[in-house]
């Protein structure tokens, strides 16, 4: 099975932001970068099916040169080979212009199978994935936690809420969206890390692809959450607090 | 209990670091973080070695790793050095156990062994399906190890080898011993000899009472009448030189260990001290004598930092003296050793408890200082070194 993983690097969660002159981006200078979250399972999900079913696992990402980094992670992990979309302006472009990029990069590949996060940790839109699956023309499923391969196409689980699953089949090739949590993450081993410097690694720039930049959705502002320091301690007894909670809800909050 | 552990990079050492260290660390790391730190307690208390983490190390390529080929993951001398520093941020017993594997059993194969011995031993070494351990030390020689009493005398096609060995770690979960003795038949050289662990007349005894390395196994090794063929003779062995030139492996990364565990105490100090409010509803952390203290660790951890990537970026350049290891094994120990006890006092009495990482990492590194060529010695090593004059 030929499958392509659609990676993406974020700023780490755990690194603290800033947002930077224009009020539209963050501050990257200094940043710590990592694979978004819900992509690394997209490629644990993707190496397991390897391992199973044999075949190859191409990994792709588009961004600056910096995403280099990321890339060779996963190729570290176990992925065969990988494309990098050389693009500088990736935060001006929205989510179908990005998927525009992938969809091009991707289609003289054929894959059977194009896994992605179901969302990033940084804008969180949630799209890409989806369009991408529309632009290829493909049948897409989202959320999923597992998938199997079953000869003639694929069974695969997906999250719904409130802790309910739904298993579904679909043909190949398909693009799925995945849910993080739905396997443990492998580390990439120290062997693994050497040969990653013997895999392709082929760049391919925004502009080869064809697709302009300009975007249908704008991105007119970020702001940080402002912290609110609102806590009232209602005293008294239990009535009478409650009392006074409900005068709070009915005649200041006014929701009930 | 206890806080995650946050990064110490005071002076952004890592925007230096290749992708690929970086990467090794991450891995290192996140094993560390994921498998190691939430059971350490508990088997530091029990004085427990978990055994069960090996098979996981062995995939990731942790023994041996600054070796070629064998199995072995190819590692550059930083690299390596990177991986002890995040198994010892862990735990100092159970980077030593790592450290012995890899500095101490499969670099004297490799170093001085036959093409034999490295095919039947590195590999199963790598991915830790077999276990080693080294015999140097003995009960009235440490400091000193020329005046060793093992012996190995030549008989037929073979070597018959009697001693004792004390303070050894892994003794009694190693599948072969790298046993050092003076050959009868040789003007009593020193040389090493692999030794199956299920020979007749070897056996190994656990030390127990330890207050330290507590989640690693130290043994004392008796060799008696333990009959060997020839080729069990590591070739390339002759002189006290041999088990030296692997004591240095080892002390390189114990340079690096060092920093592991100081970095863990001063990430656990400063957020305490960030936390813990005392006087004026004020965290301990704006108090002047509290900001010393965390000033003078982190000066020193980064200059451990510095010292420990200079001499990584020398030994892969060929170019690392001994000498220079000794000044980095002795300094970031010594280190290590005030930053446990000056985060302890920052977490006052939540200091003594197991709670926090300080106690056992504490306990750990007096270990540390005395073993691999004790602090003193060191310092003998490094007179000797500058003034030509041998004062030990």
């Amino acid at each position: 099975m030929k499958i392509v993983v659609a990676i993406k690097q974020v700023p780490d969660r755990d690194a603290p932001v800033r947002i930077d002159a224009s009020g539209k981006w963050i501050e990257e200078s200094g940043l710590q970068f990592a694979m978004n979250e819900p992509d690394a399972y997209a490629l644990e999900e993707a190496l397991r099916l390897k391992e199973a079913q044999g075949g190859e696992v191409i990994v792709l990402s588009a961004g600056p040169e910096r995403v280099g980094t990321t890339i060779r992670e996963a190729l570290a992990k176990g992925a065969d080979r990988a494309i990098h979309i050389t693009a500088d302006d990736l935060g001006t472009r929205d989510a179908l212009g990005v998927a525009k990029l992938i969809a091009e990069a991707i289609k003289p590949e054929s894959p059977d199978l194009i896994l992605t996060g179901l969302q990033s940790e940084d804008l969180g839109l949630g799209q890409t994935g989806v369009i991408l699956a529309e632009l290829l023309n493909l049948p897409h499923a989202s959320l999923i936690l597992h998938v199997e391969a079953t000869g003639t196409g694929l069974k695969v689980k997906r999250e719904l809420e409130a802790g309910w699953f739904q298993e579904i089949e679909l043909p190949t090739p398909a693009v799925l969206t995945i849910q993080s949590g739905g396997n443990k993450l492998r580390y990439a081993t120290l062997m693994g890390i050497k040969k990653a410097k013997t895999k392709e690694f082929r760049a391919v720039s925004a502009a080869d692809l064809g697709q302009s930049s300009a975007p249908t959705v704008t991105l007119g502002q970020i702001a940080l959450p402002s912290k609110q320091r609102s806590t009232q301690i209602l005293s008294g007894s239990a009535k009478e607090a409650a009392a006074a909670l409900v005068e709070k809800l009915k005649f200041e909050a006014r929701i009930i | 209990m206890g806080f995650k552990f946050q990064n110490v990079d005071f002076l952004h050492l890592d925007a230096g670091f290749s992708e690929d260290e970086l990467l090794v660390r991450k891995t290192a790391r996140g094993f560390v973080d994921d498998n190691l730190v939430p059971i350490i307690e508990e088997c530091f208390r029990e004085g427990r070695f978990p055994r069960e983490l090996i098979p996981t190390m062995g995939e990731l390529g942790f023994f041996g790793a600054n070796l070629e080929g064998y199995g072995c993951a190819g590692m550059s001398n930083v690299e390596y050095g990177l991986v002890m520093q995040e198994l010892e941020r862990g735990d100092s017993g159970f980077r030593s156990f790592v450290s012995v594997q890899s500095a101490l059993v499969m670099y004297p194969i490799y170093t001085f062994g036959s093409d034999e011995q490295k095919n039947t031993w590195l590999p199963a070494l790598a991915k830790g399906e077999k276990l080693g351990c080294f015999g140097l030390t003995e009960p009235g020689f440490g400091s000193n190890p020329g005046g060793m009493t093992t012996t190995a005398r030549k008989s037929g096609d073979g070597y018959i080898l009697n001693g004792e060995k004390m303070w050894i770690t892994s003794g009694s979960i190693a599948d072969v011993a790298v046993i050092w003795a003076k050959v009868e038949n040789e003007d009593n050289r020193v040389r090493g000899f692999l030794v199956e662990t299920d020979r007749p007349g070897f056996s190994a005894k656990d030390v127990h009472g330890k207050w330290s390395l507590r989640a690693s196994i130290t043994s004392g090794l008796s060799l008696v009448d333990v009959h060997i063929p020839a080729s069990n003779l590591l070739p390339g062995t002759g002189g006290l030189k041999s088990p030296l030139m692997c004591l240095n492996q080892a002390r390189y990364g114990i340079s690096w260990g060092a920093i592991g565990a100081a970095m863990d105490c001063y990430s656990t100090a400063l957020q305490y001290a960030q936390t813990r409010k005392q006087f004026h509803n004020q965290p301990i952390a704006s108090h002047q004598l509290i900001q010393e203290k965390l000033v003078w660790m982190i000066s020193e951890i980064s200059k451990a930092q510095l010292l420990s990537l200079h001499v990584g970026r020398l030994k892969d350049a060929g170019k690392v003296g001994h000498e220079h290891i000794s000044l980095a094994k002795r300094n970031n120990v010594w280190m290590a050793l005030e930053t446990a006890r000056m985060a302890r006092d920052i977490l006052g009495a939540n200091g003594i408890t197991d709670d926090y990482p300080i106690m056992r990492h504490s306990m750990n590194l007096e270990s540390v200082k005395t073993y691999e060529g004790t602090h003193d010695i060191h310092a003998l090593i490094l007179g000797h070194s500058i003034t030509g004059i041998a004062a030990y």
